[in-house]
């Protein structure tokens, strides 16, 4: 692992040469994929000069792909026009960046009809790849998520659902790993990937543990020592992937998580990007891109 | 050389930590090119017998830390006679500052006991770092929810110590939505990256302060250390910042005049 030997070999006179030289090498070897990126927060008028941000920064810590999501919105309670608007976005920040980025698109459960329609003309349709980040207003267990989650079967796309258990108590609406344990249950043949394991991971990763068709991922928390290689004991690496939640985080504090993790260098293969690579290789051959 | 503001010893209340073990911490560092380490103790934000800690604290450094540790002892000064602890640490053990956990210890402050202690401090040249958080208030354990420290009323009191060294670490929960021009007006007062957020987010706080205010801080062993790191790689920061970031500033606030 380049980056971990780079790093742990820096010395005061090579640690220039690492900021500077390695992140090309960082990429080739790893193959970083993001499942969780924004464009919310990031400096820039338009979702295309929003983009440049976000390339310009993996450059620099060798992330080789963005699964991009959401657009600028951090609205709570997202009506048809803003899900439409900010998958336009998305949409256009992907075609001007093809081969860095995916598109995943942003629905709601409490617009049930709409959700299945804009699913058909972004993913179905169109160029994405994935459903989610679903934040909205409707805990995920409800019954409003199975049609979304059913297209999401047809087309062999992965799901990115947002859960936390915050310790003040979360916000009308929003999921906890519980609330997605309900769901992925109901759905066998579905992939989940747990967004922020619930922010409070110790907990959250034994609320999935059991449930073999949800991931979790490490996103939008602090980078405290230790998420990753409790979720590589607990769940094994193949069930634990890689995300920044950018822009309101940033791509290093959650490249730490695992790049300071104390796990073997194959297991940081696969959070990394090789889990991603597997959970969207269908739709990506359906589509005929490269993954 | 890296200059690592914000480190702590011995053992988070929480969890156990890669890097809780003195010589393991100093051996990491020292491999990551860090020169010079301000290590702090997490057995003070809930412990008592402050003195006790610091002794302990002392004597790690002292038997592991080589030449990097540079112990930096707690005062809590809402315990009886906290003057002794600063006394120790600062003529006993010629520690060149001092952390404190005014939410972990429970005073504001307002509180005139914080505006003596600066005033102490700044008399006899030490640093005072003042830990504004140490987590993330949604993930805290359920038995001990703290917000982070209110800080409104630290400009006004550091513009009437004006030789105080005051450095801010795990600020950026406390502070991210507001101007933090009080704080440079003020005078003396440095913030520590460990926490702060966003993409090239290091790069953003520059342009916001003085670049002279910023300093490397890695919240390590509760942080991976690798995210104050990357945090400078992913700002693509010019070499005369990094030079800064990197030691510059904390020599500065270290040795010389703050002002």
């Amino acid at each position: 692992m380049i980056d971990r030997r780079a790093l742990l070999s820096a010395t005061a006179g090579g640690f220039a040469a690492w900021l500077t030289s390695d992140a090309q090498v960082t990429a080739r070897r790893n193959r970083i994929w993001d499942i969780h990126c924004h464009l919310g927060s990031v400096p820039g008028a338009t979702a295309e000069e929003r983009m440049e941000v976000l390339v310009r920064s993996a450059d620099r810590v060798g992330i080789e792909r963005l699964i991009l999501s959401q657009g600028f919105s951090s609205v709570p309670h997202p009506t048809p026009e803003i899900l439409r608007e900010e998958n336009d976005r998305v949409m256009r920040a992907v075609k001007r960046f093809p081969d860095r980025a995916y598109g995943s698109v942003f629905l709601s459960p409490s617009f049930p009809e709409f959700s299945l329609r804009e699913f058909d003309r972004c993913v179905r349709d169109g160029p994405m790849v994935g459903v989610g980040e679903l934040e909205a207003d409707k805990r995920c267990n409800s019954p409003e998520h199975d049609a979304i989650v059913e297209r999401a079967i047809s087309m062999k796309v992965p799901i990115l659902q947002h859960t936390w258990m915050k310790a003040e108590g979360n916000d009308p609406g929003e999921s906890t790993p519980y609330d997605l344990v309900e769901l992925a249950r109901r759905h066998p043949e579905a992939n989940f990937i747990c967004a922020h394991t619930g922010g409070e991971w110790e907990r959250g990763i034994r609320i999935i543990r059991d449930t073999k068709n949800i991931l979790a991922e490490i996103a939008g928390f602090d980078p405290t020592s230790g998420v990753v290689e409790m979720a590589v004991r607990e769940l094994g690496a193949e069930r634990v992937v890689y995300g920044s939640d950018v822009g309101g985080r940033g791509f290093a504090s959650q490249l730490a998580k695992v790049l300071g993790a104390d796990i073997p260098v194959a297991a940081k293969e696969l959070v990394f990007g090789g889990n991603l690579r597997r959970l969207f290789a269908p739709v990506l051959r359906a589509k005929g891109y490269k993954g | 050389m890296i200059v690592d503001t914000n480190v702590s010893l011995s053992r988070w209340p929480f969890r156990r930590l890669s890097g809780d073990e003195t010589p393991a911490l100093v051996e990491r560092l020292r491999k990551q090119g860090v020169s010079q380490a301000w290590a702090g103790s997490f057995d003070a934000i809930l412990h008592r017998d402050i003195g006790g800690v610091n002794a302990r604290l002392m004597d790690e450094c002292r038997r592991h830390g080589g030449d990097i540790l540079k112990p930096f002892g707690a005062v809590n000064p809402k315990l009886p006679d906290w003057q002794e602890d600063l006394r120790r640490c600062i003529e006993d053990y010629k520690m060149p500052g001092v952390r404190l956990h005014p939410n972990y210890h429970q005073y504001q402050l307002t509180d005139p006991v914080f505006a003596e202690l600066l005033n102490a401090a700044a008399a006899r040249g030490v640093i005072v770092q003042i830990a504004v958080s140490m987590e993330d208030t949604r993930t805290q354990h359920p038995l001990i929810r703290l917000p982070p420290v209110d800080l409104a009323a630290l400009p006004q009191l550091v513009k009437g110590v004006p030789s105080a060294k005051l450095e801010l670490l795990n600020w950026w929960p406390a502070l991210r939505r507001q101007s933090l021009q009080a704080f440079v007006d003020a005078g003396g007062v440095y913030f520590d990256i460990s926490t702060v957020e966003g993409i090239e987010g290091t790069a953003r706080l520059m342009d916001r302060l003085p670049a002279e205010r910023v300093v490397f801080g890695s919240n390590f062993p509760l942080f991976s250390f690798e995210a104050a790191l990357l945090k400078m790689q992913e700002s693509g920061l010019a070499e005369d910042r990094k030079k800064l970031l990197f030691g510059g500033n904390a020599e500065r606030l270290l040795r010389g005049p703050t002002r």
